[in-house]
């Protein structure tokens, strides 16, 4: 591999990578902090995503069909939340996964109805349509640098509120000891409420903004909940930190995994492992720290 | 502004099928030090959580200034002026002192705010000098102040302390019992837990004591000093 398409690969998982993160930071948010497996996280990426799609196509911006679709998620969410997911803090984590694994069919079933079966595409909005030199043959999507940059402002924002603020103080506390944060006066329900909104939006956000770069496609949430999960393993339960190294290595491992070829006695070995490589990978952190890599000790 | 802070009736608490708390009747007027004893297992905490809404009475009304607050969360209860050191401590470790206290800050139920983080470390010197570990790091008595701390960073009108002193060297206790008078006399009413007689009737105004979750004494702590037969009787000292 030469230098030009090594640096192509490196922009490409580190955007990749730091897109998982946004969908991981909710789960692992959720999943440290009240406690709940939220197996539809993946559904709100998948819905975000084709809300880009069709309220792209109906409204003709783009940029205009990011804040109505993260709006109508959220709202979408925070409905599940009160109808749903509140039931569940208190409950084991069976029922939270056969609940949430409920929603899921049934949002895959909802999107079938609403927008069909087909495989959908969205046009990279201007003014991010160019692409940057990179050698005399390669060149880089200004669209996916955006996308690199976005995230990375919103991860300084989502440390920023966790570690800075009041609101993020009462989250972690939350985390430690729920029932001495209401003694001190503070609804643990809206502070679990905002947390999950907060997560709602962070995965709408980025089903919105990657449908261009990737396809809207049925089974998409799916694919990208599973992964998200690994990071979240990976991380350490509850750990915002832990999900942003995790979900870089990742994207590192997985991009290159593709890219790479190994022969073995005249057979291309790399692809067929690259599929494997994220589920290597995990294996090989918990064998080192089971509570993953800014986990609690267990 | 006559009626008590604290009024409990007839509260009967139960965990499952275990009757804990056998129609206990409790109050606080404003400003009162109260203590509240009786040996191990008797339904101290029991009772406090049933004020504090932590675990609901099957029977019985708990009035917090006169609104009926049987039923209301925590949260609600510590909003109505309601603060309290559990039993335990409850800091949160993965906080920093500076994160437990400010955290917890905001104006009283009666508007009073007396009680700012600059007020706290004074009254804490060694909170000060700890205010950016990580609350996990402190020692058993520090962490004590910390949660007295943040209590007080609620102004709250009423504060509750259950077993302050408990497992505390007793130089360290000695320092709690001082802060303590201090909240006394800063117009806080307080209910303290604590199985150091002498103290606790030194400091409160009137005692209440329970056995098998029954008020068996309730009485002004000069009326119970005065008794040496019941201190026997039902506290074992
Ligand atoms: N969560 C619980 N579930 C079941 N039983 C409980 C629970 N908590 C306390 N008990 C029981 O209720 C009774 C009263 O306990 P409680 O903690 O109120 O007593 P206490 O007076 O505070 O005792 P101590 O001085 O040891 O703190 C005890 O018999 C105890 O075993
Ligand atoms: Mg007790």
């Amino acid at each position: 591999m030469d230098l030009g398409s090594f640096l192509v690969q490196l922009l490409n998982s580190i955007q990749y990578g730091l897109l998982l993160f946004l969908i991981a930071s909710g789960l692992t948010l959720v999943f440290g902090i009240m406690g709940v497996i939220n197996l539809a996280h993946g559904s709100f990426y998948m819905i975000g995503a084709y809300l880009a799609w069709s309220l792209t196509a109906k409204i003709g911006s783009f940029w205009l069909a990011l804040p109505v679709g993260i709006v109508l998620t959220v709202a979408l969410g925070m409905l599940m939340e009160w109808l749903f997911i509140q039931k569940l803090y208190a409950r084991d984590h069976l029922y939270q996964v056969l609940l949430t694994y409920g929603l899921i069919l049934a949002f895959e079933e909802l999107r079938a109805i609403i927008w069909g079966n087909d495989v959908h595409g969205v046009t990279v909005p201007a003014p991010f349509t160019g692409s940057i030199p990179l050698t005399e043959t390669l060149s880089y999507p200004v669209y996916r640098l955006w996308i690199s940059a976005v995230v990375v402002v919103l991860a300084i924002a989502m440390y920023f509120l966790i570690q800075r603020t009041r609101l993020g103080m009462m989250i972690r506390a939350g985390a430690a000891n729920r029932e001495m944060v209401q003694l001190l006066g503070i609804n643990i329900r809206m502070v679990y409420r905002f947390v999950f909104a907060f997560g709602v939006a962070l995965a709408a956000f980025a089903g919105m903004i990657s449908a261009p770069v990737s396809s809207v496609f049925p089974g998409m949430g799916g694919q990208v909940l599973i992964v998200s999960f690994v990071v979240v393993v990976i991380g350490g339960i509850g750990s915002v930190k832990g999900a942003l190294v995790a979900a870089i290595l990742i994207g590192l491992v997985d991009t290159f995994g593709k890219v790479t070829t190994l022969e073995i006695a005249g057979f291309n070995v790399l692809p067929e492992l690259s599929g494997m490589a994220t589920y290597l990978l995990m294996a090989g952190v918990l064998l080192w720290r089971p509570e993953g890599i800014f986990g609690k000790r267990l | 502004m006559t009626e008590p802070l604290i009024d409990a009736r007839g509260i009967h608490t139960y965990y499952g099928a275990s009757h804990v708390l056998h129609g206990v009747d409790l109050s606080l007027s404003r400003g009162e030090t109260l203590g509240l004893m009786g040996r191990n297992g008797m339904g101290k905490t029991t009772l406090i959580k049933s004020i504090l809404g932590v675990v609901r009475p099957r029977s019985g009304t708990v009035k917090i200034k006169g609104a009926d607050m049987t039923r209301s969360a925590p949260h609600r209860v510590a909003l109505a002026g309601i603060a309290c050191v559990p039993e335990g401590r409850g800091i949160f470790p993965n906080l920093s002192v500076y994160e437990n206290l400010v955290m917890a800050a905001r104006t009283g139920a009666e508007g009073r705010s007396d009680w700012s983080l600059e007020r706290v470390l004074h009254a804490f010197p060694r909170l000060r000098e700890r205010i950016h570990h990580g609350g996990g790091q402190l020692s058993g008595g520090e962490q004590q102040m910390l949660t007295i701390g943040r209590a007080l960073m609620t102004n709250p009108d009423v504060l509750i302390l259950d077993e302050a002193t408990e497992g505390l060297a007793p130089l360290i206790s000695k320092e709690i019992w001082r802060i303590v008078r201090e909240i006394k006399a800063s117009g806080i009413a307080t209910i303290i837990v604590d199985k150091n007689f002498k103290a606790v009737s030194a400091i409160s105004d009137r005692c209440v004591i329970l056995v098998k979750g029954a008020v068996v004494f309730a009485g002004t702590s000069e009326s119970l000093r005065a008794e040496p037969s019941l201190h026997e009787r039902y506290l074992g000292v």
